[in-house]
């Protein structure tokens, strides 16, 4: 009988097959959901981190000790991760380690789509590339093989469409691994000069012996068919070039890529005509392959930037185009995401819109929303955390230039854990100047709610001892803190003038749950039960339509007859509209 | 069965098609065929455009559906039709939903919602046009509305003949089970023949 799975959910069934016993990640998509199916046997010890680097930290203790230990992330968290990563290369593992880097070409929710392949390489760690679900468990059990065997961290490189697709999924029991019992190794994980000068050739060794592993192991397969054409492909790409291709080519699929198994490519492109390189994002192998001499077809015809899929690899390498329906633009108007009917953070936004003079520097998550239509109140998003370390950096330019202008730092309770509280700890530290302003939502919101230190709960839903914000940011050191609800308006331009006026760094915590968030009975305490919605009294409408500039998509400006509606299904009664509205003509319901 | 088909789900995010596509991959499944499903998200969430994506036949390898190959689009919302359009290949059909879900530029009164979409659909390909709002309101239900569509798209690909009972049982909670299986039912029934 076969399960249909996404990748993550065949990622998390591999990791319980293989006798996972550590599991941590920092949510990101598209690998979130990798750690809430982990979380789901009860043989794991699933966690989130506060951020990627922790979390691998985390999991290589967990090696150390012994066990089978699984980070996940995304392509950018292992950035964030990249730290410990080029050391653990050096060092080794001892319970095998595997590290889930998933990808996001084509940017579907990421500030990038940089290929982590090439992060594999330069770690000097071994990298396998699952195609589609069946792969993702078979290549997790794999690839505690493969750790264990040459002592070595394996980074699982996905892509979106990986993690995201299902498909059917032929599952297996667990296999319990007893802990490889802990002997102190300094010379192996001291990474001190006089150790690591020695690691460092050990490393070479492994990837020489790595790379005739890869030439042996099944996970490179050949496929023979027409010989004409002969394609070496890896991950998604694979399904891609056997839907354009079928049998009018062969394949040498690749399911570890670093090192590459250069005899068996040399091999096959000796019995092919024309070799093609079909990979999604940056010539990794290609540019490899040249390297040892031979000849092959890639970036040149198939791009480098953009998802890849299908039509593409048939456009680029036989010159097929589909025809297609044409689309009358007059018939279209734009769909963009938008923040929630009552998101807290809308009123925070549109107060901080009438401020002039100043620049937002925003972070990661849901209010990267508050750079749209129509509150376009951002200015930068590029990291997490880097909203308060970038604006301190530019306020402190403006300063000495004397420009008068007050940078806002805007980041959200997750982000702020994640990494803003080193930001923070650069600000008060270097005497800045900065209003920096933590959105408080009591979850991680973009990624479908994750809790984090908090919510009170940990992703097993276990009750801790939350980390409050406020003195997290007073014990920093910082003077002027002003808690507010968000969705009172006049109480956040007050907080708002209170801070811009102040010398000195300054806090503000917007607190109020994301509106889509279940409330705990916490939350039901603080913020109560539902609210009555709002409604527009027609006759005192005036069509000002300072109701729709809040962007509250529960909101209708009608044209004909140019008044304003509010969809009672769609309105959670924040009454920022309320306070909006110059004529009174917004009123409760009930009232 | 060597021929893959192509089904693309369209909508706006909140309108369960998800699980409609779900159930459709279920029924698939059940009755032998090989099956991928593909879906996206993240931002796409926030009251943005969603799709999903269902390929089925004996052996299926790409997870999604390109440009000109769906053999039909299913749109829960009537513009969201028009958006993916030129997803089906040109013999395809499109189920649609006779349903207007305004975009935040509409909302705002910066935009129109276009007039004519139907009309503009149905010139460029075979196209049922059905009210499953209406028709799941009727049968009691409004929340059925994804279920209905499932039933209409099932009946214009010609699936009509798999044990779909059983996968309504297996998928809704048990109280659910008779108002979907006649969701389904009204849904089929929207196609003649």
């Amino acid at each position: 009988m076969k399960t249909f799975m996404t990748g993550n959910e065949a990622v998390a069934r591999g990791a319980f097959e293989a006798g996972v016993v550590y599991a941590s990640a920092y949510p990101g998509t598209p690998s979130t959901e990798i750690l809430e199916n982990t979380a789901q046997y009860p043989e794991i010890i699933s966690e989130w981190a506060p951020n990627e680097k922790v979390a691998l930290e985390a999991v290589l203790g967990a090696s150390i000790a012994g066990g089978r230990a699984l980070a996940a992330m995304k392509h950018v968290g292992v950035n964030v991760a990249a730290d410990p990563l080029m050391t653990i290369s050096y060092t080794g593992v001892t319970g095998g380690l595997v590290l889930i880097s998933a990808d996001d070409p084509g940017c579907h929710s990421s500030q990038n789509e940089q290929d982590n392949r090439i992060l594999a390489k330069f770690a000097k760690i071994a990298c396998i590339e699952p195609s589609d679900s069946q792969e993702c468990l078979d290549y997790m059990k794999a690839a505690y093989e493969i750790s264990e065997q040459f002592d070595v961290a394996v980074m699982m490189r996905m892509t979106t469409r990986v993690c995201h697709s299902k498909s059917l999924v032929e599952v297996g029991e667990r296999v319990e691994k007893d802990l490889i019992p802990y002997v102190k190794r300094p010379e192996k994980y001291i990474a001190a000069p006089a150790h690591a000068k020695k690691l460092h050739p050990v490393v070479e060794a492994k990837l020489v012996e790595m790379e005739k592993f890869s030439n042996e192991t099944p996970l490179n397969r050949i496929e023979w068919a027409d010989k004409k054409v002969g394609i070496v492909t890896s991950g998604v790409a694979y399904q891609y070039a056997k839907e354009v291709f079928g049998d009018n080519a062969s394949y040498l699929k690749l399911g570890f890529t670093n090192p590459l198994p250069m005899d068996k490519i040399r091999d096959f492109a000796s019995q092919v005509e024309t070799l093609y390189v079909v990979e999604e994002l940056e010539p990794f192998m290609e540019e490899q392959i040249k390297a040892a001499g031979i000849e092959c077809i890639g970036k040149a015809l198939i791009p480098n930037v953009g998802e890849l899929n299908p039509d593409i690899i048939a456009k680029s390498l036989l010159g097929e185009v589909r025809p297609l329906l044409d689309i009358p633009q007059d018939k279209l108007v734009g769909r963009p995401p938008t923040l929630c009917a009552g998101c807290p953070h809308r009123g925070f936004f549109y107060a901080l819109k009438k401020k002039k003079n100043v620049m937002v520097t925003g972070d990661i998550g849901c209010y990267t929303l508050g750079a749209s239509e129509p509150l376009n109140t951002t200015d930068t998003v590029i990291d997490m955390g880097a909203s308060i370390s970038m604006g301190h950096g530019a306020q402190r330019v403006l300063d000495k230039a004397g420009k008068g202008m007050k940078v806002v730092s805007v980041i959200g309770d997750s982000t702020f854990f994640h990494s803003g509280i080193t930001s923070l700890i650069d600000v008060v530290y270097n005497r800045g100047n900065t209003v920096n302003v933590i959105l408080d939502n009591r979850i991680t919101g973009m990624t479908g709610h994750q809790e984090n230190p908090g919510t009170g709960y940990t992703l097993t839903g276990q009750k801790v001892k939350e980390i409050e914000i406020d003195k997290v940011v007073r014990a920093l050191g910082v003077e002027l803190v002003i808690n507010v609800n968000p969705l009172d308006l006049d109480a956040v331009t007050k907080a708002l003038d209170a801070a811009l006026a102040y010398e000195g760094p300054s806090v503000i915590i917007t607190r109020w749950p994301c509106v889509l968030k279940k409330f705990s009975p916490e939350d039901i305490k603080e913020f109560g039960e539902k609210k009555p919605v709002c409604y527009v009294v027609e006759e005192e409408c005036r069509g000002c339509r300072l109701c729709n500039k809040t962007g509250c998509p529960a909101i209708v400006f009608d044209k004909t007859k140019k008044k304003s509606y509010i969809d009672p299904n769609a309105c959670v009664g924040c009454e920022v509209c309320l306070q909006v509205c110059p004529f009174k003509a917004i009123k409760k319901a009930g009232e | 069965m060597a021929e893959i088909k192509n089904i693309l789900f369209a909508g706006v995010g909140g309108q369960g098609i998800i699980l409609a596509s779900k159930i459709l991959a279920a029924g698939l499944i059940n009755a032998g065929y090989d099956v991928k499903m593909s879906e996206v998200h993240g931002m796409a969430q926030r009251g943005g455009s969603v799709t999903t994506q269902v390929r089925y036949g004996e052996k299926v390898y790409s997870p999604i559906i390109g440009k000109g190959q769906a053999d039909l689009l299913v749109s829960f919302e009537s513009m969201e039709a028009m958006r993916w359009l030129d997803y089906i290949n040109p013999k395809g059909k499109v189920v649609v939903n006779d349903h207007e879900l305004w975009s935040a530029p509409i909302l705002m009164g910066s935009a129109d919602y276009p007039e004519g979409i139907l009309e503009a659909i149905r010139e460029r390909a075979e196209t049922v046009v059905i009210k499953a709002g209406e028709i799941a309101a009727e049968l009691g239900n409004p929340r059925t509305m994804n279920v209905v569509l499932v039933g209409t798209l099932i009946k214009a690909m010609g699936l009509e003949g798999l044990d779909w009972e059983t996968v309504i049982r297996d998928t809704v909670k048990p109280q659910f089970v008779e108002i979907n299986l006649k969701a389904l039912k009204a849904g089929m029934d929207q196609v003649k023949g």
